[in-house]
This record gives C-alpha cells, structure tokens and sequence, in this order.
C-alpha cells in the first residue's frame, strides 16, 4: 500500500504579540487593593497570569489574545471593577474581505496547525456573499469510516496538474498507440504564489519554496525573485515566464517540472517552442479571470495546455468589470464551458485571488475547480495583519523583512495541515474519498437561491429582494 | 381541542450566580451618595436593592434598568436623585458579548425570562436574531382583531403527541412543544444533567441523555429522559432502553453532519470513563457513520431490536438536513420510527470543527417545510412525529417551525443559556466551561446546582408559554396542534413588496465584529 500522505504540524508560536479581539478594562480607582478574591488570581484560563507581573507599570488597557470570553472576571470582581471593549486593533485588522476573524483564525492554525474547533452552534449570518452563499451536502450513510479527522480509511486529496488524452488508441497487438502525456501529480490541491503587495524578502519567499517543497507542492514565481537561497527547491518552484522573456530564460524552463506563460493571444507558438526546450515540461497559462477568460479556456485546451491558472483580484473578484462576479461563478462558467465542449477532462484548472479559507477551497473544487493557488493565507501564516501599510512605503509592523525561513516554512506547513484536515472533513461528511472526484461536483453542495426556490417559494411565492436579502 | 385548564409548575425568582449581572444599561451610584434610600422606594424594578437594616447603599442590580425609557417617568431615578449621584448609560460590554444568531440582547432576554419566569420588562430584543435571512426574516401575519380568543394563558393547550402510529404503544403526550436535546454524561456537569431532567418532569416533558450513559442520578426521572444511542454506543445497555420512554438514534448532529461525537481527554475523568466503559484522559471519538447501518434495512432492524427490548418504547431518529433530508425522513418512518428528528445545520453542539458548523448541510428553516411536504405528499405525515432543531433560538422560532410544518422542537443552546451560558464557545477545551455548565471538572462542574438548573430551565420555559399563548390567542387558536403546517399565517421580508414589508418588524442588520 503506498505511503499515506500526512502533514507534520508543530507548535510554532508568533514572534510579536498577537492581537486580540477583546480588552478586558478595569476601573482601578475601585478596586479593593489587597483583595483575597481577586478574580485575576481566579482565573479559569490563567490569562492574567503574566499581567500580574508588571500590573504596577501598566498604564494602558491589555488586549488579550488569549481571553476565552468566559465573563467571570465581569461578572464575579467583588467590585465590578471589569468591563470588556473590542480590541480597536482587532477591529482595523484585514479590509472588508478579509475580515479580522479570517486573520485571527489563520494565525491560530499557523501557530497551532489544529483546525479551529469550537463549541456552541454557528454564530455568524444566515448567508453571506461569495462562497458564504452556499453550503457542501453530506451523506447521512455513504460515506467513509472515520473516526474523527485520522480516519481508518484514507481520504485522497491528491490533484493532477497535468492534460489527459480524452481517448486512447490502440494498435492491433492492443499497445497503446497514443502519445501519452506525461503525468503530474501533487498531493494537495493547492498551490503557492508570492502574493502583490507585501515585504516580500529573501525571509518570506525562502519560507514558502521551503514549505512547498516539504508538502510536495509548488510555488509560483517570477524570473526575477528567483535567488541562491531558491535553489534547492527546483522542484517545487513554477518560473512565471511571458512572451517576451521566456527566451532569456532556456535554463528554468529546463530545469522545472512545471512553468507558466502569461496569456498573450497566439500564446499555442510559444507553448510549442517551450516544449521543444523541455518536452517533458508541464505547462500552465496564467490568465486574467475576466469576462473573455471562459473563451479562452476553450481555445486553449484545444491547444493542449495542461493547466490553466486563472488570476482574480485579491477578492475573489473578476477582473475589469464595473459589476464584478465572484470566483464562483466564474469557476463555474469555465467549467461549464469546458464540459459543454467536451473538453474540461482534458485540462486542469486553479484559481487564484480571493482563496482566504479552507472552505473556499473545497467550495472552489465543487464548483469546478481542480485547486486553487493562495497567496495572502501564506503571508498571514507568517503573521501579516493585512494593513497595506507596506504599500504605503511604510515598515511593517510585525517586520515580514526578518522572517527566519525554517520558522516561516514551519507555520506554513501548520497552516496547510490545518487546511489539508478541514478538506477531510468536508469530504468526509460528503461521503468522497478523493479530492479528485470533487471536483464540479455541484450535487454534493446546495445553494441559497436553490434552497430558496425549493423550500420557501411554495410557502412564499417569490422573491421581491434581489440578491442575499442581506 | 381542550377545555380543560392546564396546571402550569410555578415560576420563581431565580438571580444569577453571579455577584455582578450583565445588563443592556447601566447605572452606576457615585461618592456622593448620602444613601438616602429614595431610589430604593421609587424604583418599581428593584434596581437598587436596600434592606431594612443596613443603610449603606448597595451596588445596582443593573439588569433590571429599563433604560432611558424611564426617563418620562416620575420614579426615574436619575433625576430624582437629591445628590444627582446616579447616571444611566448603555452598557459597553455588550458589544462583546453576542453574536449574528444569539445577540446580546436575546442572551440577555433568556436571561431575564431564566430570572422571572416573566418576559422581559427591559426593551430586548428576545424573538429576532440578527443573522438576515430564515427565522430572522420570517414574521407572523398580522390575525384580525375579530379571530383573538378572550380565553386564559391555563385554557391554551401547548401539548404535542409524539406517537401518532396508532400501533398499540403510548401516545406519549408532552406539555410544551420542546423537549431538551442531548448533552451527554461527560461533556456537561452532572448537575446539570439532573437539573434538566427535574425541569422536564415539572414540565411534563423530555430530555436527553446524549451519547454518554446513564447516571444513577437520572433514575428517578427516568419517565422524562430520552435514551440517546449513537455511533460510540457509549453507555447504552438493555436496562438504559428499558428506562426509557423514547430511543434516539443518533445518527448525525446538524452541527457537525457526517461527523462523528468528540470528548476531548481532558473531560474524560474517572467516572465518565466508568460510565462509558473507556480509559481515563483519552479522548473519545465517536465513528461515523453506525457501523451496523448501511441501508434503511439496517436501521429497520435497529428499531425493531429497541422495540422488542421495551414494548412501550418510542423511536425516535435524528438526522441532519443534507439534500436528500425528505427521503431519509420517509425511510425512518417505512423502518418503523415515531419520531423523525431533523437537525438543522446552525445548531449547537459541545465541539465541532467551525467549517462543519458553518458550511455544511442546510439550515433547518428550509429542512421543515421540505420534509412536511414530502410526507404529505407520501401520505404519510399524519402518523409520524416530526420534531426539528439547530438553530431554534427563541419561543417565537419555536412558532415559526411549528408553522413551518414541525410538530414540536427540541432546544438544547436556548437551555444553556437559561443557565447562564454566554456562548463562549470553550465547552471542548481544556476543563471545559467556565461558567460550569459543560464540564466534569471537579472544581467548576460545582458551580452549579441541580434545584437552581431546573428553575431557570422551567422559568424559561414558562416565559415562553406567554409568547405562545399570546400567539395563538391572537389567530383564534386553543391548541398549538392547530399552528402545525399553518405556513398561510407567516410571510418571509424577502418576499414581500417595499410596501407591505413595511408593515413588519424590519430584520435587525448590524455588521458585528466575530
């Protein structure tokens, strides 16, 4: 039986305090003073703990990663002394798509490499925008024998990268006759790029190669952030050539397993003359996700690519469009053009831009996606609070320029294990056991207009609100 | 239809464990204070507790303020102070608090209701979430005035039956339309366990021992506790199905469908080893699925062997809300089920992974009137039970399904919180719940007693009733069987023209920091 695939995870604490959501606040001039029932000695969690040590110093609210929220110390100080605000950090973190608790939850599982886990139902809106607009089906039978997330039965998360032949031809003494492509396969359907803003140092982009290397999968990158330090993850690195400067570049593309070419119309020349270098080169066109990109996903499989990779904007949004779709639907309207022309089996598909959680992921396969390819997560792992500062010419504040690469690559993988175990579980409860079948997978997921029309329109008639209602 | 008067278990004033209580203002007393005891007199609300023989003045009970609406009254004591000592603001915390689904104001109105037995005099919002869409956006239709019965809250029947088989066994009759979910021996405090029991045999209905055994404890109450057997099968032994008056089979949680239970090391103490026949501090996992069921022949020959153990045992099967929800609930009434329990996506749980809370299988507003339909259609929706949870937050949703096409709920979160839970979410971790609701520790699963459990339980409870009563007075109605099916008496915001949406309540919108 080969090998299971398994992502070793391992405490990697943050290098700055991290922000919490909440500050616990206390009117000192209230307080006992000497009292014997001070609820920071009390507390169930010990948070308090290290405060007590330098409480004569503290002149400002302490913001509290780790408050559990529990509201003992509100609710049992012998003076009231205890109230609560939101952390006015916490609340600046990310922008309106990636939101502070995306970015908390992130560092959790970097930090961690455990899938957050929590008790209490739900606690977030009915439906929300983008993939929150939908939700993935389980079995209440069919479905592996598992037993919590390190299942007896192996589930395969495991894509291809590369085109198939959508038949084979045999000669009479039933030899295959087809030139069969050659075979690429990572085992995770995800992939890494080095995201466009950021201090993207020597630190940073070691941090990543070095992960995507130890997880089996590969990493994006211009000509120009290749370095020495790179170079002993050949391998895993994916040079991102153009029209104009794959000729400069003979020797990446002959020592890559994998490259890609930007989209250019008539880009099938220079597909063939990157071949001719490399034949046995998987190749990947990168593509803006904009309204002719479905088009041309067509044009291109019969061109015989391997895999297109499909850029939107950091938002999951298409590209150039004064009313934009989101990642999925133009996932699906690539896929369905692809399956309409009876071609999509013969290429892969990633998507990239606006991939933030682990569920987006798994919502990304079923809408038609092999994988995807995520960027901002990778610096957010690293400890990244999305303040854009850096495009400002500002420093960062959590110093992404001194990042030590065995540190980076470790909350990296963490973050991944995370990921890697959450797609289990979604898969697990659909009851597939390859990522590959996933893939468009639609009867396997129910959406909100769907459910709408099916449970509600008979009760209610129809819709007058457009949209989520929300 | 009833014209008898039900008796209903008494409320009674049950406060908070806790010395400082959270409410939506506060009020707070300075130094110049002479103590003077005016505010005592004058507030109508008990905010400032005084007693005859001490008369230093004591810290408000905040909770109780009615808030600036007060202000027109002439009892306000802010400005009736002589001192002008009191000042009345909204409490800060309650930003952090709640959450899109339980807002800090219907915590704190299940609070209040958990308190009194009354609902709440504070301005709350206890009956709409903020979550924008299913519950929070279905209201019921205005009734014409001409249809209000002039009858009592005792005159109401709230009653639901839950075996509507006609096969020879107890029909089992319920006096409300809940009946508390699972929380197994292990994940909550055996306080709690027992203090629920008490509450549903006051209330003359159920609760559930979850997938964790059967403590002694619960024997006497045996009348009123649903035996839960799950994929662990921890605890469950011929005598537990004999107690029972109701066999749940467990075969998904809407929290975490298709995943199995979890209690992590931590909670697995000496006697919840003992009990589920386990070794101490190891975590314990529920498989999934049943490894005896693969077909609805396999869950037919489960229901038969619980029935043949107990003749006058119910069956009861719970199931998530994956897409085909309609025909598995079809399937569990051709193996014999009386009870066909749906469990929504949204709903509670001690722990499970945020993505499966979240995102999979659908919310239990689109589940009911799913399955309703389908048995209509089958013919066979008037001899199956069908009972709905995950995510049924308030009296008013419990309405809402009962309209939706469910015959009665299950609550299990709402009770929590009754017991003061603040949907902190740390049940799983380390000793478990703070607030010693979900926890074996031995220090905190103390903090709580049995008597007070089931009086905040049964004061909720009752609170409810009013809300229901009221309901159906004003639709003409005197049983709340009459409300089942009834989706003509509801209408969704969404659905609605600009115009006559707003006649209803708009849907609370608040973007909230999670």
């Amino acid at each position: 039986m080969p090998k299971k695939y398994h992502i070793p995870v391992e405490n990697t604490p943050p290098r700055f305090l991290v922000v919490g959501k909440y500050a616990t606040l206390e009117f000192r001039e209230d307080c006992a003073g000497s009292c014997r029932e001070c609820v920071k000695k009390k507390c169930v969690y010990d948070i308090f703990k290290e405060n007590q040590q330098h409480i004569s110093s503290m002149d400002e609210p302490e913001y509290l990663y780790t408050c559990m929220s529990c509201f003992r110390c509100v609710q049992e100080c012998t003076k009231g002394i205890f109230s609560r605000v939101i952390n006015p950090d916490y609340r600046s973190l990310g922008d309106d798509y990636w939101h502070a608790d995306i970015i908390s939850r992130t560092w959790y599982q970097a930090h961690t490499g455990k899938i957050p886990v929590s008790g209490a139902g739900y606690r977030g809106p009915f439906v929300g925008k983008g993939f929150d607009s939908m939700w993935t089906d389980m079995s209440e039978i069919v479905r592996p024998t598992r037993d919590g997330i390190h299942g007896r039965e192996y589930i395969n998360t495991s894509i291809e990268l590369s085109r198939r032949l959508t038949r084979l031809q045999f000669n009479e003494d039933m030899s295959i006759a087809s030139k069969l492509p050659p075979i690429m396969e990572i085992p995770l359907p995800l992939l890494f790029q080095l995201p466009d803003f950021g201090v993207l140092g020597q630190g940073v982009a070691e941090s990543i190669a070095r992960a995507a290397h130890r997880l089996g999968t590969l990493l994006f990158i211009r000509p120009e952030q290749y370095s020495d330090a790179l170079s002993a993850y050949t391998d895993s690195l994916i040079p991102c050539l153009t029209k104009d400067n794959y000729t400069e570049h003979p020797s990446l593309i002959k020592q890559s397993r994998m490259i890609e070419l930007e989209y250019k119309t008539g880009i099938g020349q220079e597909i063939s003359a990157v071949r001719a270098i490399n034949p046995d080169v998987i190749v990947s066109v990168g593509i803006p996700l904009n309204s002719r990109a479905a088009e041309r996903a067509v044009v291109l499989t019969q061109d015989d690519v391997d895999t297109l990779h499909f850029y939107a904007d950091n938002h999951g949004n298409e590209l150039g469009s004064d009313d934009p779709r989101f990642l999925k639907e133009m996932i699906r309207e690539i896929h369905l053009r692809l399956v309409k022309g009876l071609i999509r089996q013969k290429v892969k598909l990633i998507f990239s831009g606006g991939i933030a959680m682990a569920e987006h992921m798994a919502k990304s396969i079923i809408c038609g996606a092999d994988g995807a390819s995520i960027d901002i997560p990778l610096l957010i792992a690293l400890e990244c609070q999305v303040c854009y500062r850096c495009k400002k010419d500002q420093p960062c504040p959590v110093s992404l320029e001194e990042v030590e690469p065995e540190w980076g690559s470790k909350r990296i993988m963490n973050l991944m294990g995370a990921w890697r175990n959450q797609l289990l579980e979604v898969m697990g409860a659909m009851g597939i056991r390859e990522a590959r079948r996933l893939c468009g997978e639609v009867g396997r997921s129910m959406w909100f207009e769907d459910l709408e029309k099916e449970c509600f329109g008979p009760l209610f008639g129809e819709r007058k609100v457009k949209g989520l209602g929300c | 239809m009833t014209d008898k008067k039900t008796t209903l278990p008494l409320t009674a004033e049950t406060p908070s464990r806790f010395r400082n209580t959270i409410g939506k203002y506060i009020i707070r007393r300075n130094s110049r204070c002479t103590s003077c005891g005016l505010c005592a007199k004058l507030c109508p609300y008990g905010v400032h507790p005084r007693y005859d023989n001490y008369a230093k003045p004591m810290r408000p009970q905040t909770h109780k303020c009615v808030g600036f609406a007060c202000k027109d009254n002439d009892y306000y004591c802010v400005d009736r102070c002589p001192e002008k000592a009191l000042s009345l603001r909204l409490n800060p915390i309650m930003e952090t608090l709640g959450d899109y689904r339980w807002t800090t104001e219907m915590i704190l109105g299940h609070w209040a209701m958990a308190e009194s037995g009354e609902l709440p005099v504070v301005d709350l919002e206890y009956s709409l979430g903020n979550s924008g869409g299913g519950f929070d956006k279905i209201r019921f239709k205005k009734a014409p005035k001409k249809d209000r019965l002039d009858i009592s809250d005792e005159e109401i029947d709230t009653s639901i039956i839950l075996n509507k088989r006609g096969d020879g066994r107890p029909e089992k009759k319920i006096s409300i339309p809940c009946y508390g979910g699972g929380m197994s021996y292990g994940s909550t405090a055996l306080p709690v366990i027992i203090g629920r029991a008490r509450a549903a045999k006051r209330l003359n209905t159920l609760t559930c021992t979850g997938e964790g055994g059967y403590p002694e404890e619960l024997v006497p109450y045996k009348d009123h506790v649903i035996t839960q057997m799950a994929t662990g099968l921890f605890g469950v032994r011929e005598e537990t199905i004999q107690h029972a008056p109701v066999l749940e089979f467990k075969y998904a949680q809407g929290a975490k469908p298709g995943l199995g239970g979890h209690l992590l090391g931590d909670k697995v103490t000496p006697e919840v080893a003992a009990m589920r026949e386990t070794v101490v501090g190891n975590a314990l996992f529920s498989p999934f699925p049943f490894h005896s069921v693969y077909s609805v022949e396999d869950h037919k020959k489960h229901v038969d062997w619980v029935k043949q153990v107990n003749p006058r045992l119910l069956a009861s099967v719970k199931v998530s809300t994956p897409t085909d929800v309609d025909m598995v609930a079809v399937g569990s009434y051709y193996a014999g089920a009386h009870i066909v329990h749906i469990d929504g996506s949204y709903g509670g749980t001690g722990a499970a992974p945020d993505i499966a809370k979240k995102n999979i299988a659908m919310p239990i507003e689109y589940a009911i009137p799913k399955v309703h339909r389908f048995l209509l259609d089958e013919g066979v929706r008037d001899n199956i039970t069908l009972i709905a949870s995950g995510g049924i937050r308030n009296a008013m949703d419990v309405a809402k399904a009962i309209a939706l096409g469910a015959d009665g709920v299950v609550i299990g979160t709402a009770e929590m919180v009754a017991m003061e839970c603040v949907r902190c979410g740390n049940c799983e971790s380390g000793r478990g719940c703070a607030r010693g609701i979900a926890s074996t520790d031995s220090e905190l699963g103390y903090i709580i007693t049995q008597e007070w459990t089931e009086q905040r339980i049964v004061n909720m409870y009752m609170a409810w009733r009013k809300q229901w009563c009221n309901l159906l007075r004003s639709f003409g109605m005197r049983s709340i069987r009459e409300l089942v099916g009834r989706s003509d008496l509801l209408v969704h915001l969404d659905y609605l023209e600009e115009k006559e949406r707003s006649r209803y309540q708009p849907a609370p919108s608040e973007a909230l920091i999670l």
